[in-house]
């Protein structure tokens, strides 16, 4: 693969509701944002990839309605309808198609619609749909079949939850900060057996963007190149009753075609930090299963030996994840930004002390039916 | 003028997309949604090659990428293999919560077939053997909620 780099980025604060912004405005913004982050400007941009969902926005062709807030009135637009993490892989994929510099913009306010209703939208309408299903119900019942193949404990959920809202503390964009205990988590209202209220994401408002260039053009910009060592995506069945639930093996299989293409033989050891899609507390040890960092069902186990913790050899969503800040779309965008601002050396006091190679993930589809696994370094 | 747009009141405008559809449930779907309204029974089909039962039967094999031709008749009873119960309410539900969402492993099956179960939900555990409770024949129109929940035996 030739090598390319992510020179710039730009995310909003993720909040309940921005009530003065409209999705145009946001994307104007992070336009904005992300082309003073990299010092390019509009013309160092050749083509533009917009990230949105028809429902989210209440409008069809909804990709289409955001291209001048991206400046590319005159460029070539292409657009993508799932997570920021497929949006920028696609990017990633016109660079090498001979394209020089893409900028990748994902926004969504989920509080301009009704989100149950929307994702009650993604399940076949003839045999689920009538049902109500919905992504609360459905990942339920996805940590429900998890806790059972490993006899993994509703606390080793909780946990997880205390750590990303205590991480997301250290995080300005996030959404939701929270001091928690494993009490709190436990006692927090019932939603759908086993997850409660304080085990799901908010839906929150925002949008991100990146700026990804070829070699010749990463040199452009003013920003230290962070380069695309490994990137992948896999999926699996549609239907829920078609699929181990409890086994990731769309992830297993696209984190082992990113390490194969970043030459990682052990990437438990060769990745500094891991930014991934915890849209609910159960996926953070099942995703890393998936990763392959430890055998299935000993995902609980790497937080109960604090190797995820701000303090342990892999910390896991110092951001504090999708847990902290959900702005559809845009969530898996800010999985990679978040990577990014770690190996530029820029996060903050979230900054994982001299973090050289990061892992940033985003999913699609029910219960994680897709998986996208981003292997970025700051060394080339 | 000049206007100072952060002293400007933000207006919201309520709106609704209600789309009319008419899908088209294909001839196989079709099969198994005609099982239920005429017959009370659960279809589904089996891969030639890699033998997978499929409920609802599939046209095609998303493994294999092939065609599949024979239908089966599955067992109306089976074993709950994951479950959620749902303390939440919302409008699109067909029931009020409690209720729960199972996947349904039917007598004769590989594939889980997703539906609701309504009583007893105390007594809803993993492996527990659940029996369709189907609606009355004259309420039957050929729709996933023919059968109206699975209930446990």
């Amino acid at each position: 693969m030739d090598n390319m780099a992510i020179v710039g980025v730009a995310q909003t604060k993720f909040e309940r509701r921005k009530e003065d912004k409209t999705n145009y405005d946001l994307v104007f913004e992070m336009t904005k944002g992300v082309l003073e982050d990299s010092g390019l400007t509009l013309k160092d941009v050749d083509n533009v990839v917009t990230v949105s969902n028809d429902f989210l926005d209440g409008r069809t062709i909804s990709s289409m309605a955001v291209g001048e807030a991206a400046g590319a009135r005159d460029k070539n637009i292409s657009t993508v309808e799932g997570d920021g993490t497929f949006g920028a892989f696609y990017g990633a994929m016109r660079v090498l198609s001979g394209f020089n510099t893409t900028m990748v913009v994902a926004h969504s306010k989920g509080s301009e619609g009704d989100i149950k209703h929307i994702t009650n939208g993604m399940f076949d309408p003839i045999f689920q749909r009538l049902l109500g299903l919905e992504a609360i119900a459905a990942s339920a019942i996805q940590a429900n079949a998890y806790m059972d193949r490993y006899g993994v404990g509703e606390e080793s959920f909780a946990h997880v939850s205390v750590k990303n809202h205590g991480n997301a503390k250290n995080n300005p964009y996030a959404h939701l900060p929270m001091d928690l205990t494993v009490d709190d988590v436990m006692r927090s209202q019932k939603i759908a057996d086993p997850i409660k209220l304080l085990d799901c994401s908010p839906v929150s408002d925002g949008a991100a963007a990146i700026i990804i260039a070829n070699e010749a053009h990463a040199r452009r910009a003013k920003t230290k190149p962070i380069w695309i060592k490994g990137i992948a995506h896999c999926a699996d069945a549609f239907f829920l009753g078609d699929r181990d639930l409890a086994d990731p093996k769309s992830l297993r299989e696209a984190a082992k075609r990113a390490y194969a293409m970043a030459g990682m033989s052990d990437p438990m050891n060769a990745l500094d930090v891991v930014e991934l899609y915890d849209a609910f507390s159960y996926m953070e040890p099942l995703w890393l299963e998936g990763l392959g960092f430890c055998d299935p069902g000993g995902g609980s186990r790497l937080l109960e030996e604090g190797i995820t913790t701000m303090s342990g050899t892999l910390p896991v969503n110092p951001s504090g994840g999708v847990l902290s800040s959900h702005a559809l779309l845009a969530a898996g965008l800010a999985r990679i930004i978040e990577a990014v601002l770690q190996l530029r050396g820029e996060a903050g006091n979230r900054q994982v002390p001299g973090a050289k190679t990061a892992l940033a993930h985003g999913i699609n589809g029910p219960c994680g039916q897709s998986h996208c696994v981003w292997v970025l370094s700051s060394e080339k | 003028m000049k206007t100072k747009l952060d002293e400007v009141e933000a207006l919201t405008l309520r709106g609704r997309i209600a789309v009319p559809y008419t899908w088209w449930v294909g001839e196989v779907g079709s099969r198994f949604l005609i099982a239920l309204r005429d017959e009370g029974k659960i279809i589904g089909n089996r891969c030639s090659r890699c033998h997978t039962v499929y409920v609802p039967p599939r046209k095609n094999c998303g493994s294999c990428f092939c065609d599949i031709d024979q239908f089966v008749e599955l067992g109306n009873e089976g074993i709950v293999s994951a479950y959620t119960v749902v303390r939440f309410k919302y409008r699109l539900q067909p029931v009020d919560p409690p209720f729960a969402y199972a996947v349904i492993h039917l007598d004769g099956a590989d594939a889980g077939l997703v539906h609701l179960i309504k009583n007893d939900l105390d007594k809803l555990r993993n492996g527990v053997r659940v029996r369709a409770w189907f609606k009355d024949r004259s309420e039957r129109t050929g729709h996933i909620l023919d059968i109206d929940s699975f209930q446990i035996i």
